[in-house]
């Protein structure tokens, strides 16, 4: 039950739980005499039951009722009557012990396998349910055991719809009954049932049903959440995407061997040192997917076989599903000009975590120019010398801007499949956005202010594609900067949610991403075209994101920020430079994603917090570093 | 009540306190002063309990009503001429009911079946599930001999004949299909002040000088539409006047009261697990209620007298005191205090002043005539306004009808599962505050024309017609058009009247003077306030005694052969 507070016992209720306790202790030894030697006669099976009555919680006198009901079921003489009694009595044990305490798993678990036997009416148990309901409709246990009753009498989701709605009719205070309102409509979805239940349809209804519970009373959070749940199926497209590669379609790519190169045509953006003789193809989709190999992914190129590519999958676990997945292709060490043909999902197997199947073939295509290495010890040296100062970077100028429009724009994958039939969604965020706006205009409320962030997100990332760039960025800023004075007990949610925005922003377009775009040039190189380094430091940073924007990057400064994690840089395969310097990272394992860089070559995460609290050193010497020049000043 | 049966001969023929008149105020005291060990002896002309509280038969309910409209005749005998130490002084009856119009559109039916009908005279009235009178039947124990049904929602009517339902609570709120998403959370906001403040929240208090200022200056000032400002001051504070029109508003609602009215509609919603809605309603009627204090009397003692009228009242000759009463039996029954119903007047000797002891409580309670008076109606009809639901209230705020309209007028349609008339039917009350009978009817009519079809083959049909001209374009006249298909339960129909009964109540105060006088059942919801003036006559009858002490429900009688006689 809710909102009961509680009460110190009286002295007569201590001595009556004292009294309960010796009773239980005396029933429990008998009881535990007759479950060791395998005793199921009644006067036996009756005293399990005396037990479980007084305490429901004792899960072995459940289980040796378990026994007993098998004991009594594999009798030579029985018969359909008989089973049916032996299971009504177990019916009614578990009744008695649920009026005692109708929150014990033991008990709702035990009637769960009493009707997986399959003799007992279904019907009588939604009776029951209705009855517990009644008493507390916010048991979840109830609700829980109500799935079940309902999936297994194959009662239809419109009657248990009916159900949910009734009980939030009564009191919209309830996370179970909003809960099972989107269990059941989730399942509607994936039926599809008759075409009529299309999210299209029933999601503007659901959201015409929240606005009510969350108008009349925003404290409330049981409607929040639901919103929450209708937001996400309105924002995922069921079927995952591929979001953005490297190289990016229509681009080409230069392999030197070595640091410097001539060929001022080529885009600083997209010339590649590889000493390894290999480069990397990453793949980039909306979100974790499975079954990525040589089969869904052909990889068409003159000098290394499909069949011969490995694809792995990118993830902090080593889980067989990831956002990014990468395969590297080995190139010949002599000159090379050819052209690379990648087309992802033709054949099916490509699933998403959440079961939907990949199926929006895509192809991309890119160049590669393959210039081989001149064996010069001196020229090896400087890349090693690479230190990320002040005075090292420059503006990148003005001089190249033509490269990297080209080499911007196809960072990303157009997806023209969606468009026509995500008008409802659009529309639908454009109506929610405008609904909490109003909220917002009547009451201040953090939970709305936090919802119309997500909102106007999720907007700008829908229509990121067609109206490439993002509207309302500097007012979801500004909602999350407000967060976190209104709110500062989830300070770093929304200075995490604050970060992504802010990359994405600077990610959005050509002109702010070259904001932060510098040529790395010290005075002892002699390297004809510099390399490029994105500046993402002062930025205040608490997270990184905007990964797909940012495959491109081999030098990346993240110093001065107050990153605590770096989940996701692992996308970045290209990197070779970083700098972590003077951020919030705690210890050695939050750079986990950093042994997935194969290309780095240059870390710098002097002035961090890693061994100021007492660390997992067990876990130190797994991290592998293959890393050249580790620039390591710690701070004591 | 010409012919009075012979009656055996009262004893005693002193008692501490008689109480003639058997209406709710009058069995509360009389309940009260027997718990209190005194001798009482409750008197009614009728042969019926309640008085001008009472559930009647429909064929009875006219002649009640007739026989409270005109002024007997003046004295039959002249006073004084009797042989002992008394002189007499005659009562007179006042006229409490005028304006009586009946109308029976199915005479053959309701005329066979009269006695199914529990008519309530002074309806439409509810309990509070946490009003004053439930305190009190809880504390007496009288609600052994009652049972209740609740009245399940309340709506706000407009002069289209639509019903809107009052978000009157949370899950109202959320559920509510008119209201717009802002206006719930303004209302809901507005609860949740009222809420915290009663909760003595320290944030959330609402200022002394709002509370002294008027709640509709409040409810602006909170920034309400007007839509829910209407359904709180008209459907859940219950407010009779136009709040907004300081010109005809005669009861100004305070913030105070208004949030007090709040706190006692929250509290009523829910306080009992089987009565959803905030009211509650006898089954039998109204009437029960008298009669269930009445039992509570007898219990404790109280002698039962009906068909018993009481011809004058016997004054000390040389003081002028009140001595006792004289019954139309011819007996003489002496008591030390007297109540009696509002019926009757004591006409005081041309010239003579009032007896010396009296004068000095005379301020007290003054009779106020100039409270204007209440219009009542009662309809029976065979659908129900509203499907799907039987028992409900409907407000038609001021203005709501038609522009002259100052004051509210309510309508309760109770359904027979409360007995209160044959299965299958219901019975609508409707009541609204006037100035004169005119007003009144219009108001009544005002509300029938929106709702009913009243057919055209009777008599009083024409009135009906006659009345809806005059209230003119403010009120929908469909009479003519959906009369052709005679009663239709489609639900889409406005449903078709087979009875009426049309009256206007003269609204009097208690007084406490040369003899005490209860009140006329008033133009309110509820009881609250008739019991808190019975209260105050109670004390001042009883000064010393307390108004039925805590212990009194310590050893609970049985009710058994103590039922008092019918």
């Amino acid at each position: 039950m809710h909102g009961r507070p509680r009460k110190a016992p009286k002295p007569e209720d201590e001595a009556a739980s004292s009294a309960k306790a010796q009773k239980l202790r005396a029933l429990q030894t008998q009881f535990f005499t007759f479950h060791h030697n395998k005793i199921y006669t009644k006067e036996a099976v009756e005293l399990s039951a005396k037990l479980l009555e007084i305490n429901p919680e004792s899960y072995t006198a459940w289980n040796y009722r378990k026994l007993a009901v098998e004991h009594y079921l594999n009798l030579p003489d029985c018969n359909p009557d008989s089973i049916k009694s032996v299971l009504d009595d177990e019916l009614r044990v578990v009744e008695n012990a649920l009026r005692q305490n109708f929150k014990s798993y033991g008990a709702w678990h035990h009637r769960k396998w009493v009707l997986s036997k399959g003799h007992s009416s279904i019907d009588n148990e939604l009776r029951l349910l209705d009855k517990f309901q009644k008493a507390d409709s916010r048991n979840f246990h109830a609700w829980n055991y109500r799935r079940y009753v309902a999936e297994s009498m194959k009662r239809s989701e419109q009657d248990e719809l009916k159900y949910a709605e009734d009980m939030i009719y009564t009191n919209f205070s309830n996370y179970s009954a909003w809960h099972n309102r989107s269990v059941l409509l989730s399942a509607l979805f994936e039926k599809k049932a008759g075409g009529f239940l299309l999210k299209e349809k029933v999601l503007p209804e659901e959201y015409e049903f929240i606005h009510q519970a969350i108008f009349t009373d925003p404290d409330d959070q049981s409607g929040w959440f639901y919103h929450l749940w209708l937001l996400d199926q309105t924002v995922t497209t069921d079927s995952p995407l591929l979001a953005s590669s490297w190289p990016g379609h229509g681009s080409d790519v230069l392999l030197v061997g070595d640091r410097c190169y001539n060929g001022s045509a080529f885009s600083p953006f997209s010339a590649l040192h590889s000493d390894s003789g290999s480069f990397p193809i990453v793949l980039y989709f909306n979100q974790p997917v499975g079954g990525v190999n040589s089969s869904t992914v052909t990889v068409e190129c003159g000098f290394n076989k499909n069949e011969d590519l490995f694809w792995k999958p990118l993830s902090a676990s080593n889980s067989q599903t990831a956002r990014v997945w990468v395969a590297h292709l080995k190139v010949p060490s002599s000159d090379l000009h050819s052209t690379v043909e990648v087309s992802v999902g033709h054949s099916k197997g490509i699933i998403s975590t959440r079961g939907f199947v990949y199926s929006h073939p895509s192809m991309f295509s890119f160049k590669v120019h393959v210039q081989p290495m001149e064996r010069d010890s001196s020229q090896v040296s400087v890349a090693e010398n690479i230190s990320l100062r002040e005075e090292n970077f420059k503006v990148y100028g003005t001089q190249s801007e033509e490269s990297i429009i080209d080499s911007f724009d196809q960072l990303i994958i157009k997806n023209g499949h969606e468009t026509t039939a995500s008008n409802w969604r659009f529309e639908a965020l454009a109506k929610e956005i405008e609904c909490f706006r109003e909220l917002l205009s009547l009451v201040d409320c953090k939970i709305g202010k936090l919802t119309l962030a997500r909102l106007l997100k999720a907007y700008d990332a829908m229509s990121y594609p067609f109206a490439n760039k993002l509207v309302h960025s500097e007012e979801v800023l500004e909602l999350y900067s407000d967060l976190m004075k209104l709110d500062p007990t989830h300070y770093q949610f929304y200075k995490d949610e604050h970060s992504i925005v802010l990359l994405q922003k600077v990610t959005s377009s050509k002109e702010s991403l070259l904001q932060h775009c510098f040529q790395y040039k010290d005075s002892a190189s002699s390297a004809i075209c510099d390399p490029i380094c994105l500046r993402l430091n002062n930025l205040s940073l608490s997270r990184m994101g905007a990964f797909e924007k940012l495959l491109w990057v081999q030098m990346l400064d993240l110093s001065h920020n107050e990153l605590q994690s770096i989940e996701g840089l692992e996308a970045m395969q290209l990197l070779s430079c970083l700098s972590l310097r003077n951020n919030k990272l705690r210890s050695l394992t939050t750079l986990e994603p950093l042994r997935k860089l194969k290309s780095l070559r240059i870390l710098d995460i002097s002035y961090n917090q890693i061994g100021d609290q007492s660390i997992d050193t067990t876990r130190v010497h797994h991290v592998a570093w293959n890393i050249v020049a580790l620039d390591h000043e710690t701070q004591r | 009540m010409d012919d009075i049966p012979p009656y055996p001969p009262i004893d005693p023929t002193t008692f501490d306190l008689i109480v003639i008149g058997t209406g709710l105020p009058e069995s509360i005291i009389a309940a009260a002063a027997s718990t209190a060990s005194k001798s009482v002896l409750h008197l009614d002309p009728n042969p019926f309990y309640g008085s001008h509280f009472s559930s009647l038969p429909l064929a009875d309910l006219p002649s009640f009503l007739s026989s409270h409209s005109t002024s007997p005749s003046p004295p039959r005998s002249p006073s004084s001429d009797d042989p002992n130490e008394f002189s007499l002084l005659e009562f007179a009856t006042r006229p409490l009911y005028s304006s009586i119009d009946i109308s029976t559109f199915s005479p053959n039916l309701l005329d066979q079946h009269s006695r199914k009908f529990n008519l309530d005279v002074a309806g439409p009235r509810v309990l509070f599930c946490a009003d004053k009178s439930i305190e009190l039947l809880l504390r007496t124990g009288t609600n052994q001999y009652m049972e209740f049904k609740s009245v399940d929602a309340t709506f706000v009517g407009d002069n289209k004949g639509n019903l809107w339902s009052v978000p009157d609570s949370r899950a109202a709120i959320f559920k509510d299909k008119s209201l717009g998403l802002v206006e719930k959370n303004k209302l809901m906001r507005f609860f949740k002040l009222v809420q915290g403040h009663l909760a003595g929240e320290q944030d959330v208090k609402i200022s002394e000088e709002d509370l002294q200022s008027p709640f509709v200056d409040f409810l602006n000032k909170m920034g309400l539409p007007p839509k829910i400002k209407s359904f709180i001051l008209y459907a859940i504070a219950m407010a009779d006047y136009d709040q907004e029109d300081t010109g005809v508003c005669r009861d100004l609602l305070k913030t105070k009261d208004g949030i007090d009215q709040l706190a006692l509609y929250n509290a009523s919603i829910g306080r009992f697990q089987n009565a959803s809605g905030a009211f509650l309603y006898p089954i039998y009627g109204q009437g029960e209620l008298s009669q269930a204090f009445c039992r509570r009397a007898a219990v404790k003692g109280c002698l039962y007298v009906l068909r018993m009228p009481v011809t004058a009242l016997l004054v000390d000759k040389d003081t002028g005191c009140y001595k006792g009463v004289r019954l139309a039996s011819g007996q003489d029954i002496f008591s030390q205090k007297l109540i009696l119903d509002p019926t009757f007047k004591v006409t005081l000797p041309l010239g003579s002043s009032p007896p010396l002891p009296l004068k000095e409580k005379l301020p007290f309670f003054s009779l106020k005539d100039d409270k204007g008076k209440i219009a009542r109606g009662i309809c029976i009809t065979k659908t129900s306004l509203k499907p799907d639901i039987s028992n409900f209230l409907v407000v038609y705020p001021p203005r709501s009808l038609f522009p002259e309209q100052v004051t509210s007028i309510r309508l309760l349609q109770i359904a027979s599962n409360l007995a209160v008339c044959l299965p299958g039917m219901f019975v609508l009350y409707i009541s609204a505050l006037c100035n004169d009978d005119d007003q009144g009817k219009k108001l009544i009519h005002a509300v029938m024309n929106t709702l009913l079809t009243v057919p055209l083959d009777s008599e009083s049909n024409a009135a009906v017609q006659s009345e809806t001209a005059e209230i003119g374009s403010a009120v929908q006249d469909e009479t003519s058009e959906s009369s052709s298909g005679g009663p239709s339960d489609s639900g889409e129909e406005k449903p078709t009247l087979l009875w009426s009964a049309l009256y206007s109540q003269e609204l009097t105060l208690g007084q406490v003077d040369f003899i005490c006088s209860t009140p006329m059942p008033d133009g309110k919801l509820n009881y609250n306030d008739l019991i808190d003036t019975t209260f105050k006559i109670f004390q001042e009858i009883y000064p010393e005694e307390e108004f039925f002490p805590e212990t009194s429900l310590e050893n609970p009688e049985v009710d058994g052969d103590a039922s008092p006689e019918t």
